[in-house]
């Protein structure tokens, strides 16, 4: 299913991204 | 009186990036829906006074407070030498790398939804309000790939804004 069909979806996606994002900025910065 | 250039530009950038950010979430939390729902109350008055005198001008604001966005960051972290450090999120610098991995992500994500917005959401707009002339099979793909692209960019916006914020003040996690 592709969450961008739903207002709902877009958010959770966007959350779990940024979430996974934060990690990897920081792997990134070795920290 | 001391002139902090850093600090107007900074200012410059959040009040076009609020504009920019505010209108795209009018775009999918307000007026995507309530055109969806005039479209389908057949008693009702319509939509047509959202697509011709509300749309148009939020589509003006809304590419233009984009371009502000983008250049006022991009002139922010040029003045202060971390342009090329942010765009390479850090890789190849000595120090600062969190500051850089971090800012640096924000700043792709902000050039991603710039693009999908002067190349994809624009574009297809003008022929979905009829700006530009366009068949209705045209009209229906431009509508599609509008739509996704604007959600995209919601998406977008979550870790670009987590991104922003915490460049300076820290990540959540």
């Amino acid at each position: 299913m592709n969450p961008l069909e739903s207002i709902t979806g877009t958010i959770t996606a966007g959350f779990v991204l940024a979430i996974v994002l934060n990690f990897v900025i920081k792997a990134l910065a070795g920290v | 009186m001391d002139f902090n250039f850093l600090a107007f530009d900074r200012w410059l950038h959040i009040v076009a990036g609020v504009t920019w950010i505010g209108l795209l979430y009018y775009f999918n939390f307000v007026q995507a829906p309530a055109l969806a729902a005039a479209t389908a109350d057949k008693g009702g008055p319509g939509g047509a006074g959202i697509t011709k005198y509300v749309a148009p001008r939020a589509l003006l604001w809304f590419r233009m407070s984009a371009a502000v966005t983008w250049l006022t960051g991009a002139l922010y972290l040029a003045k202060n030498g971390h342009l090329h450090g942010a765009f390479t999120l850090g890789l190849m610098a000595e120090g600062g790398k969190l500051y850089l991995a971090t800012i640096g992500v924000g700043a792709w994500l902000g050039t991603i939804m710039l693009f999908n917005v002067w190349v994809l959401i624009w574009p297809n707009q003008k022929k979905v309000l009829g700006l530009t002339p366009a068949t209705d099979e045209q009209k229906a793909k431009a509508r599609r790939t509008a739509f996704l692209a604007s959600r995209t960019n919601t998406l977008l916006s979550i870790p670009m804004l987590m991104c922003m914020g915490s460049a300076f003040h820290g990540l959540p996690f």
